[in-house]
């Protein structure tokens, strides 16, 4: 697979992390899903939050897009977004391809990414990234004036993430990516996130699928019961650990 | 022959009417779950406007049209900032009681400050002239009716479709969280909602007031409930079943009136109801229920 973007598309890394997280925790009504977590994401990384169900890996996500009651501080390129809005996020350029893809199944295909780009003043360029996308995606491109919830698992997945695109975010949160899918889109699902980091995409992966996401993450933390458990980069989290082994099944 | 097709049009004015308002009531529920009791004060604004404006002297009917369907657009705006938008994520409950609140506070503050009997208002009088069409005698009044409703749907169609708000707005009835996760801000789909509400409202007021030719306090409360019935037959929150819902009550109202014998005549609401009654036991969603999943494939 070929995604039409140019090298350099993105911004190189800078000193600051992108993402700074510090002691967040994460609470539905009564229940606190994550107990003070502190992680930081750098300018054009890719790095993984990896655990089992119930790790406190969704709330995370929610909470760093502002969906979900948290405190602590979110400090994204250089300004404190803690107390911002969900809309506010994503104009700071934050966008999320969010786990079960939430594509807008009664829009078409189309229509999906038209709303994706719905923060973008500069119509031309919008309308670029979506043939863009349509053409990196060709069965998406064929499916154009479909209805978005007639796609496959897969084929929605890919939209989530176009859709995810069309913002043109600095970094692209992605959770579950590989959920529910089969084997083969699995590798194709992981190709295409392989090809925007190349591209330099700053990327927060959240993961089950262990083996899979550290193979291109540069970072990587381990939850488990809403903390962080272990952390590293591939090579130390993937040999050093028992819990890893018992958590994500890596061997 | 004649009769037929006289009947029929009233059939199609009577729907075109609850057509619009059942609209204005859907566009709501689709985004936030709130069954707008309050619509029917919207629709009484307007007519007040117009009485306003006739002790103004103004009687130019741009400005009373014009302003009629202003102040029910600021009137419905206006409801959503201070009224709804405190309860925009409570439960459905809370939103209803809050609207029934609302509705019952107008009321009265109309009744207390302008009058409780009806206020007579003949500007639009003019609207109402008998036409031939196609060989048949009928109202200009019901012709405007039928021709506004179809531009309304066409427009609200193009609308929907066309524009991105458009299509925040559809997406916002099935995921409104992942509408603000892509960007749109939630206060601008709800504004947009109440504004299209508000027109609708409007426009319903113009054609409600040029037959009636009077304005009360409950002006709005029976077409209202009519609509609110209109929205249940039809699936609550789609729009299509809105419109059909409208049309097809006022279809079976005007059988009712014309088939009914001349005893029973009393009785029509309850034939009408029990065959809506019927209706629901058919379809208990309503014919053109909106899917109440959000269609992801896991």
């Amino acid at each position: 697979m070929e995604l039409s973007t140019q090298p350099g598309a993105f911004p190189a890394p800078g000193p600051e992390p992108m993402l700074k997280v510090e002691n967040l925790i994460v609470s539905h009504g009564p229940i606190e899903a994550v107990h003070g977590i502190s992680f930081a994401v750098d300018q054009g990384r890719c790095v993984s939050l990896l655990g089992p169900n119930g790790a406190g890996k969704t709330s995370t996500i929610s909470a760093l897009m502002g969906v979900a009651r948290s405190s602590g501080q979110i400090a994204f390129d250089g300004a404190d977004i803690s107390d911002l809005p969900v809309e506010s996020r994503v104009q700071a350029g934050m966008s999320v391809a969010p786990e079960g893809r939430r594509i807008f199944s009664n829009l078409s295909v189309e229509e999906n990414l038209v709303l994706g780009g719905a923060t973008r003043p500069d119509r031309d360029g919008k309308d670029a990234d979506i043939s863009r996308w349509l053409e990196t995606f060709p069965i998406l491109g064929e499916r154009r004036d479909q209805l978005a919830g007639t796609l496959s698992g897969g084929e929605q997945q890919m939209l989530a993430i176009s859709r995810a695109l069309m913002t043109r975010p600095k970094i692209l949160l992605l959770d579950e990516p590989s959920l529910g899918l089969a084997p083969k889109i699995v590798t194709q699902i992981f190709q295409m996130i392989e090809q925007l980091k190349a591209d330099g995409m700053t990327i927060l992966l959240v993961e089950q699928n262990a083996t899979q996401a550290l193979r291109l993450s540069d970072y990587a933390y381990l939850l488990n019961n809403g903390r962080i458990v272990a952390e590293g980069t591939k090579e130390t989290l993937g040999q050093s650990s028992a819990l890893m082994a018992e958590l994500t099944g890596i061997a | 022959m004649e009769y037929v097709a006289q009947q029929v049009m009233n059939a199609l004015a009577f729907g075109a009417e609850y057509a619009l308002i059942a609209l204005g009531l859907a566009i709501v529920f689709s985004i936030m779950g709130l069954v707008n009791f309050a619509h029917g004060e919207v629709i009484a604004v307007g007519g007040y406007t117009m009485v306003a404006f006739a002790a103004l002297a103004l009687s130019n009917p741009f400005i009373v049209i014009g302003g009629a369907i202003a102040a029910a657009v600021l009137m419905s705006l206006t409801l959503e900032r201070v009224a709804f938008r405190p309860v925009r994520y409570a439960d459905p409950t809370t939103g209803l009681l809050t609207a029934f609140g609302v509705s019952i506070i107008l009321q009265n503050v109309f009744l207390l400050v302008v009058s409780p009997r009806p206020v007579a208002v003949t500007s639009l009088y003019f609207l109402d002239w008998p036409v031939r069409l196609m060989g048949v005698q009928v109202s200009s009044l019901q012709v405007f009716e039928a021709v506004t409703t179809v531009l309304v749907i066409i427009g609200l169609m193009l609308f929907l479709k066309r524009t991105t708000l458009g299509l925040a707005m559809r997406a916002a009835s099935l995921d409104f969280e992942m509408v603000r996760m892509v960007g749109v801000r939630s206060n601008r789909v709800f504004a947009m909602a109440f504004m299209v509400s508000g027109l609708l409202a409007g426009l319903a007021c113009i054609f409600i007031m040029a037959r009636r030719g009077s304005v009360d306090p409950h002006l709005g409360f029976n077409p209202v409930l009519k609509a609110f019935v209109a929205c249940v037959v039809g699936g609550f929150g789609s729009l299509p079943g809105a419109v059909l819902g409208g049309f097809l009550l006022g279809a079976i109202e005007v059988a009712m009136l014309v088939l009914l014998p001349q005893e029973y005549g009393g009785m029509k609401d309850a034939f009408v109801f029990g065959i809506i009654a019927l209706v629901l036991v058919w379809r208990p969603d309503g014919i053109l229920s909106p899917r109440t999943e959000k269609g992801d494939k896991i």
